[in-house]
């Protein structure tokens, strides 16, 4: 068994890599890597895409590097391997990132990433801090997370999907901001679950157990 | 519901904890790493490191002391002290910071805070601003731990800084800190109803009414304190559930 975590160079791999690691450990879920290599990627029983920054740029960056984007779309597409989108990995799953300029996303959970604009226009943006995870529908990533847990987001932009049936959870920022999406063998988080303590090593924990 | 977070602040030297009372008589107060992952465990919604010595000589311990804290606290852990340029701030996060803070060199250079927000995302640099009152509304900043003054507006430099792509705001009142008097509620209201990021305020917690204060009077996002928690006198989780009996959002699990 092997997950691979995609370093395309955007943010902080460690702290990722030492989360997704101790988690394999104590579900006996085999070996993490993080790599670039398209070949890699090919080999992976589970991919990670975590992502920092802006879309434009996160985009860019993944399609500099030959050969990466093909072996993504091969193993999660065509393979169907269980895949975890993180932040900006996350929202790149979206048909359309309208963050400074239109970016295509993957296409693989139709939507688009919009700025946040609370109704309440006091609260701040970026949306920082902790926030409680609202349930949309039950889901094998889910198993022992609750309505009420608390999660921790840093971001200015939020996936807004067309099919609600896509999104698994929300949480509340003056309006819905969608939590965590999931379709076929594919879920994504716009929290870090590697930031949010018990919470988020559950989720990977339950992820890297997941038989889609 | 966003809840307001509590941030203990370890001031680093040289790879250990220390605390300084107004910058001067340091106390060594151990491991950072170790004191982290106990605040980890305590329920803290982030952890600060401050390296007061940072120097480029000396820089690899901090490296070190954030790489071991990274693998062990899976918690956001800020960075500040000695950041200069978008290298520093990239190295500290490979080893594992989630966001690094800007001090003297925003304000010598602010176009340093845009540089590092294009490359890495506003999301992880924050720019740390400490202030002094020099009259009735009015705070001036100081660099060098305090020692020397700018002529700048802080509440002008906040806004300068969110333009330039700054993700949160760390505030301390040097007039206040050290003292155990409570934060500069109006220096830090004035800068959090200037700007749309967040404001973390710092400087001068004595009790749990003052952290309360800091965000019903002062309007901030998220409340720093270090020696309220490094010597006992409260537990984070004391403090979260003082501040939710005020009617203040907060994580309490």
């Amino acid at each position: 068994m092997l997950t691979a975590i995609i370093d395309y160079e955007s943010g902080n791999l460690h702290s990722a890599e030492k989360a997704f690691q101790k988690m394999a450990a104590e579900r006996d879920a085999g070996d993490v890597v993080v790599t670039a290599d398209p070949e890699v990627v090919l080999k992976a029983d589970r991919v990670v895409l975590p992502g920092d920054g802006a879309f434009p740029a996160c985009r860019d960056a993944l399609d500099s590097i030959e050969g990466l984007f093909d072996a993504l779309e091969e193993v999660v597409m065509v393979r169907a391997r269980p895949f975890l989108g993180i932040c900006v990995g996350m929202q790149m799953l979206a048909t359309w990132g309208r963050e400074y300029e239109d970016t295509a996303g993957f296409g693989w959970i139709p939507g688009e990433v919009v700025r946040i604009t609370p109704a309440d226009p006091s609260l701040k943006v970026p949306h920082m801090g902790w926030n409680d995870l609202v349930i949309d529908r039950p889901h094998p990533v889910l198993d022992g997370i609750r309505t009420g847990d608390h999660a921790y987001f840093v971001h200015s932009y939020h996936f807004r999907v067309d099919e609600l049936s896509d999104r698994l959870a929300h949480v509340d920022y003056g309006g819905d901001i969608t939590a965590i999406v999931g379709r076929d063998n594919i879920v994504g988080t716009q929290f870090h679950p590697e930031k949010s303590q018990r919470t988020g090593l559950r989720l990977i924990g339950n992820f890297l157990a997941w038989q889609p | 519901m966003l809840k307001t977070r509590i941030i203990p602040c370890l001031d680093v030297a040289d790879g250990r904890v220390v605390k300084g009372v107004n910058f001067v008589n340091l106390v060594d107060a151990g491991d950072p790493v170790e004191a982290a992952k106990a605040y980890d465990a305590a329920g803290a919604d982030e952890i600060c490191f401050l390296d007061i010595h940072a120097t480029h000589e000396n820089r690899g311990t901090m490296y070190d002391v954030v790489q071991r804290t990274a693998e062990a606290c899976f918690v956001p852990l800020t960075v500040g002290g000695g950041v200069r340029s978008h290298e520093d701030v990239r190295k500290l996060l490979l080893a594992g910071a989630d966001k690094v803070s800007f001090n003297s060199a925003a304000v010598a250079d602010p176009d340093v805070v845009a540089d590092a927000a294009t490359r890495f995302g506003s999301q992880c640099i924050v720019v740390a601003i400490d202030a002094k009152t020099v009259a009735p509304g009015r705070w001036e900043i100081f660099t060098h731990g305090g020692r020397r003054p700018t002529g700048i507006d802080a509440v002008e430099f906040a806004r300068l800084v969110e333009r330039k792509g700054a993700g949160e705001i760390l505030l301390t009142s040097m007039d206040r800190d050290g003292t155990r008097a409570g934060f500069n509620i109006p220096l830090t209201r004035a800068v959090a109803d200037a700007v749309e990021i967040p404001v973390v305020a710092s400087g001068g917690v004595g009790t749990l009414d003052h952290l309360v204060e800091g965000v019903t009077q002062g309007h901030a996002s998220a409340v720093l304190a270090a020696s309220i928690f490094h010597f006992g006198d409260y537990t984070i989780r004391q403090a979260k559930e003082h501040m939710a009996a005020a009617g203040i959002p907060m994580r309490l699990e």
